[in-house]
């Protein structure tokens, strides 16, 4: 169908735009001190130009969804491509939002990579568009996922002005504890960065690993077949009780437990485990390169901003985000919950995880409004809550098995 | 002791932080530190941390605290991810009729850790003594926060806190000073002031030499809306525990047959299952299946009875037709409170086997046709003119017992074995037949009628989740009064703004619940526009 | 508002989140509150008999009662048959009942099995296994001993002996 095809066009377009836009605001920062210019006027020129690249590249994903929703029949959030590209789309658009209200483009030095990464991340995911089953022919479907996406779009930007914060105020002469915490977390990024780099170089090659179970499964249609398991990356942990049918660049190291249920299990923590391999290696060689923390790195680029103003972002996109979280991934599930199974909730781990995600932020916002945990504080806590909604949409859903499993990587 | 006197004149009561008339600290130490007290509660007393000598007020002053209250949500959080390591009881994939195998199941998958995990009770963390406990707990954490701030933020609110003590607007984050000029019309300034302001969409509140104007002051009853709202939700939940208001029934019904819902006077009729698939051309992109298929639709056909004979169970119904209509995934069949969803199926299953009856002794012709219902077999049928076959045993999923005789394994017909006997009045014979996995045996050797078996009847059988839950209405009810406090309190601000003019001096200030660069940028404007000699200093509280 | 009024309201407003305390957790403990326990009256129900019409277990109100679930297909129902035959000829005459509830099959199958016990006490079919479902059957055979009064003197689930049965039968006789 060629809006299908359009609609992967513009989603390509799309990413490039966000690619180009993340580089302009990098070189806006950083290229501030370079001599014979004046850092203000640097800084907003190219930051502008990176913000207008940005919004065109929105533009261009907003065509992706929309030629995606006519032409797969249903709002492109079926499946884990189609829901993280959605996700994607959110964060871009909190931004947009965030931006009109405080005029500050320097938050997209932030957001935009974090848009780039998420992005990448759909591109790893099956991308063809499926028909639905029934139990996902229902408008819920549209409303529910659209509105959660958007809460964690919104809030991801309370992420990433709360990681500004954190950069612009940890004093990084001496080592402590947030310095070192702060490492950790861009750890955690460069792993979400190493997963795409292995995914993407992987898929390319010809060397897939495939394993056959020894126990028989039944099929869709009731017959015992032998499941096979096919990995791109290269196996370091075999599926429990199986063979090898077609060798890989190397021999796995170790079985997975066995609990590990279906056949994709053990493939999902192989991906894993390459990915914290990958992202440990990428911050090694970074720090090889720069010889200090990477938090030192980033922060002359972010020292000409108020650190009030970040702190104000933060808790605006959280605020912002909370009330739509809530009302996207809790009420509209609940009352869909109600609607398909006869039950608003049911205690299935993904619907626990969106109730973790929303009492970790009432939390957050009980410490801050009534606490006064405001500034540091604040902003490791929209990282933390961050790093729960990742949890969440990752690790959930890839190692937890439940109801709202969508298949894939 | 139960008062204070402010230098103003005015008595508040214990507790107070700032002056419930003029706004100027009450605590010495803090009028002389730059601290100056949060505004959260407007400066005023809180019952809870007044009184403490009695048992209940202790009880009371602890599920006051916010620091519990958020003590309690983190137990909340964390004791839910704990639940979600292994599967919760309900959802383990394979069946576990006992209480043994549940133990056997945790220790056999999950090893040493599955095993801790159910002695400590895990499996059924969320319905758990103390995790129930917990969530009273923060139930109670809400009420009675509520009650204690919303008393008296409301008493503070209801009067203007205007012409307040110079410390009170020195102590803002937003404050400024400047000296009039000579001759400057004090009336003129303050009206062109509140004129401005009051374009901006505030109500302005003055007297002759002060000035203030507010905003959004329904904002500040946000959170106690949303506490409502969730309060009414976990009232919600918990009325799901009054007899009668909540029922979670399942049945399988078979093509064709009418079965009763347990626990309700209804009867449920199952007319015809379906189980629809994409077809290629209805699919957006051709896809790579390898054979397989993408389900679209399972349905039920179905009448729903209401028996007006439900006081004695069992007993012979009188059904009244209620409802007549299909049950599809996300499309329950709803009566009153009583919802049906389409939730199992098992398709092509053994309904009845169909024989044809032969004369081996005249060329093999056909005599006429058996049927054997297996789930309700006719004890005799007459076949043709004069020949009757009778069913002698039925066993529905044959297995060879102990004894060497024949027996079943359940009572659902996945094997069945069937013996007949064919009963020939004119020719006075009587032979006996078993039919057994797809083959007959014959008690003769050279018998006279033979069978020949012909494709059985298969029928799907619907599993139909019947569900009632009568605290639905309040629980939604709850979660919209919760959207309905949050939108107020997240999405307006409460903003103040005073101008007041003492001995030649200009002093402004300015609060905020929340958006400072909103308010700053106010306050800017109308410096700007009426020209004020002040220069505005911003405290930071990061 | 003065002191001793304070203390009433929040006396009242802590009693009243008490009792939700206490009535959260009796309904996570108690999660069936309609299944039938030692204690309870029997639920009244009426079904068809094997060769016979439809008898209600009210009407046996004065008798002590054996409900006993039972189904061809298992084997500890099949040998405790006889037991139950031998105490029902024993105590027949002093006012006991011995009601087999068979669950879910046809006459055709059950036919067979009684007359091979040789059981004389009534069989009723429950064919759509309803009153099991009312008497929430898990494991078969279970053995309810109904008191004359209706009450529920004692469940057990597993195979009975005789001198169990008849230990057991010694509470519910008239």
């Amino acid at each position: 169908m060629q809006l299908i095809q359009l609609s992967d066009w513009l989603l390509d377009i799309a990413f490039l735009l966000y690619v180009i836009s993340s580089i302009v605001f990098v070189v806006s920062m950083t290229g501030k001190n370079w001599a014979g210019r004046d850092p203000k006027q640097h800084e907003k020129r190219f930051g502008t130009i990176a913000y207008r690249l940005a919004v065109i590249g929105f533009i261009a994903q907003t065509g992706y969804v929309i030629a995606r929703w006519i032409g797969g029949g249903h709002s492109p959030t079926s499946n884990m491509f189609e829901f993280m590209a959605f996700l994607d789309y959110c964060i871009i658009l909190a931004y947009l939002i965030i931006y009109r209200i405080y005029k500050l483009n320097v938050i997209g030095a932030f957001v935009l990579p974090l848009g780039v990464i998420m992005l990448a991340y759909s591109y790893v995911f099956p991308k063809e568009v499926t028909p639905l089953i029934p139990s996902l022919q229902s408008y819920w479907l549209h409303i529910h996922v659209t509105t959660a996406a958007l809460g964690e779009g919104i809030l991801a930007v309370g992420f990433a002005a709360g990681l500004m914060y954190l950069i612009r105020t940890v004093p990084q002469q001496v080592s402590t504890k947030s310095t070192k915490w702060l490492e950790v977390v861009l750890a955690v990024v460069l792993m979400l960065v190493g997963f795409i780099l292995m995914e993407s170089t992987f898929a390319r090659m010809d060397q897939k690993t495939v394993f056959e179970m020894n126990q028989p499964q039944p099929n869709v249609f009731g017959q015992m077949e032998k499941v096979k398991a096919e990995y791109t990356m290269p196996a370091l942990v075999a599926p429990a009780d199986s063979t090898i049918i077609q060798a890989g660049p190397m021999s796995p190291l170790f079985t997975a437990p066995s609990w590990m249920e279906g056949k994709d299990a053990a493939r999902k923590l192989n991906t894993m485990l390459w990915s914290v391999i990958t992202g440990v290696i990428l911050y090694g060689g970074l720090r090889l390169i720069f010889r200090k923390r990477l938090g030192a790195v980033i922060q002359p680029s972010v020292d000409g901003i108020e650190p009030d103003l970040l702190d104000e972002i933060s808790y605006r996109a959280i605020s912002i985000g909370y009330p739509v979280f809530t009302l996207g991934a809790l009420i509209f599930a609940m009352i869909w919950a109600q609607e398909a199974w006869g039950r608003f909730w049911g205690w299935d781990p993904k619907e626990v995880w969106a109730l973790i995600v929303w009492l970790f932020y009432s939390a957050y916002l009980h410490l801050r409004l009534s606490r006064g945990w405001i500034g540091a504080k604040s902003a490791w806590m929209s990282v933390i809550g961050f790093v729960i909604i990742l949890i969440t949409l990752v690790v959930v859903n890839l190692v937890i098995a439940g109801l709202h499993s969508y298949a894939g990587v | 002791m139960d008062q204070r006197k402010c230098e103003c004149g005015h008595t508040n009561p214990v507790g107070t932080l700032l002056c419930e008339s003029c706004g100027k600290p009450l605590v010495i130490q803090i009028s002389e530190q730059t601290a100056f007290p949060d505004m959260r509660y407007e400066g005023m007393a809180r019952r809870s941390q007044t009184y403490t000598k009695k048992m209940v007020d202790r009880v009371w002053n602890y599920f006051s605290s916010v620091k519990i209250a958020i003590g309690i949500i983190i137990v909340i959080l964390i004791a839910s991810a704990v639940g979600t390591v292994f599967p919760q009881q309900q959802y383990i994939p394979v069946p576990v009729p006992t209480e043994a195998d549940v133990a056997r199941f945790y220790t056999n998958t999950y090893g040493t850790l599955g095993t801790i995990y159910y002695q400590l009770g895990f499996h059924n963390l969320y319905s758990s003594w103390w995790f129930v406990t917990l969530l009273v707990m923060l139930g109670t954490s809400l009420v009675i926060c509520s009650l204690d701030r919303v008393v008296p933020l409301y008493k503070a609110l209801k009067k203007p806190r205007l012409n307040q003590h110079k410390s009170f607007l020195k102590g803002q984050k937003l404050f400024a000073e400047g000296e009039l000029a000579q001759g400057t019309d004090q009336a003129e300034l303050l009206a062109g002031s509140a004129e401005t302001l009051r374009k901006k969409g505030y109500r302005i509140f003055q007297t002759d030499r002060a000035l203030m104007a507010e905003k959004g002051r329904f904002s500040r009853w946000g959170p106690y809306v949303n506490h409502i709202g969730l309060i009414l939700f976990l009232v919600g939940v918990l009325a799901r525990s009054i007899p009668g208001f909540f029922l979670d029934e399942y049945v399988w019904v078979r093509e064709g047959e009418t079965v009763a819902i347990p626990n309700t006077p209804y009867y449920i009729k199952n007319l015809q299952y379906t189980t629809e698939y994409w077809s290629e051309d209805e699919m957006p992109v051709k896809l790579e299946l390898n054979g397989g298929v993408i389900a679209k639709n399972y349905q039920t056909d179905a009448i729903l009875y209401e028996n007006k004979n439900a006081d004695l169970p069992g007993a012979k119904p009188d059904l009244v037709e209620i409802k007549n209509g299909p049950i599809i995934v996300n499309h329950p069949m709803v009566h009153e409170s009583l919802y049906l969803y389409q939730s199992g199926m098992q398709e092509m299953q053994l309904g009845a086997l169909n024989f044809n009856l032969i004369d081996l002794k005249n060329g093999s012709k056909e005599v006429g046709k058996i049927k054997v219902d297996l789930y309700n077999p006719a004890q005799e049928q007459v076949v043709a003119d004069g020949i009757k076959v009778k069913v002698l045993d039925y066993f529905p999923d044959f297995i060879m017992g102990k004894d060497g005789k024949p027996a079943t394994k359940t009572n659902l017909p996945k094997n069945p074995m069937v013996a007949i006997e064919v009963l020939d009045e004119k020719g006075k014979l009587s032979e006996k037949m078993v039919y057994l996995q797809g083959s007959i045996l014959t008690q003769k050797s050279d018998p006279t009628y033979g069978i020949e078996i012909k494709m059985p009847d298969l029928i799907d059988i619907s599993g139909i989740n019947v569900r009632m839950d009568k605290a639905v209405p309040l629980i939604y009810f709850g979660s919209f009064i919760f959207m309905i406090g949050v939108a107020m309190g997240f999405f307006w601000q409460h903003r103040r703004i005073w101008v007041q003019i003492q001995d030649g001096t200009i002093m402004m200030a300015a609060h905020t619940n929340k958006n400072w660069f909103g308010l700053r940028r106010e306050v800017d404007g109308l410096v700007e526009q009426m020209k004020l000699p002040v220069t505005i200093e911003e405290k930071s509280k990061a | 508002m003065n002191k001793s009024n304070r203390t009433y309201v929040r006396i009242a407003v802590l009693g009243l989140l008490l009792v939700a305390l206490v009535f959260a957790l009796y309904s996570s403990f108690v999660k069936d509150p309609q299944a039938v326990k030692v204690g309870s009256n029997a639920p009244n129900f009426s079904l068809e008999q094997l060769n016979g019409p439809e008898m209600a277990l009210g009407d046996l109100k004065g008798k002590g009662v054996v409900l006993n679930f039972w189904g061809t297909w298992c084997e500890p129902c099949k040998e405790e048959m006889p037991a139950l035959q031998a105490q029902y000829d024993k105590f027949k005459d002093k006012g006991l009942v011995v009601l087999g509830v068979n669950i879910g099959e046809s006459p055709i199958a059950v036919e067979p099995f009684v007359k091979q016990f040789n059981v004389t006490f009534p069989i009723v079919l429950d064919r759509q296994s309803q009153i099991t479902k009312l008497y929430r059957i898990g494991p078969i055979p279970t053995t309810f001993f109904i008191s004359p009064e209706g009450e529920v003197k004692e469940i057990f689930i597993g195979q009975l002996n005789e001198a169990m049965i008849a230990d057991k039968v010694s509470k519910i006789l008239p």
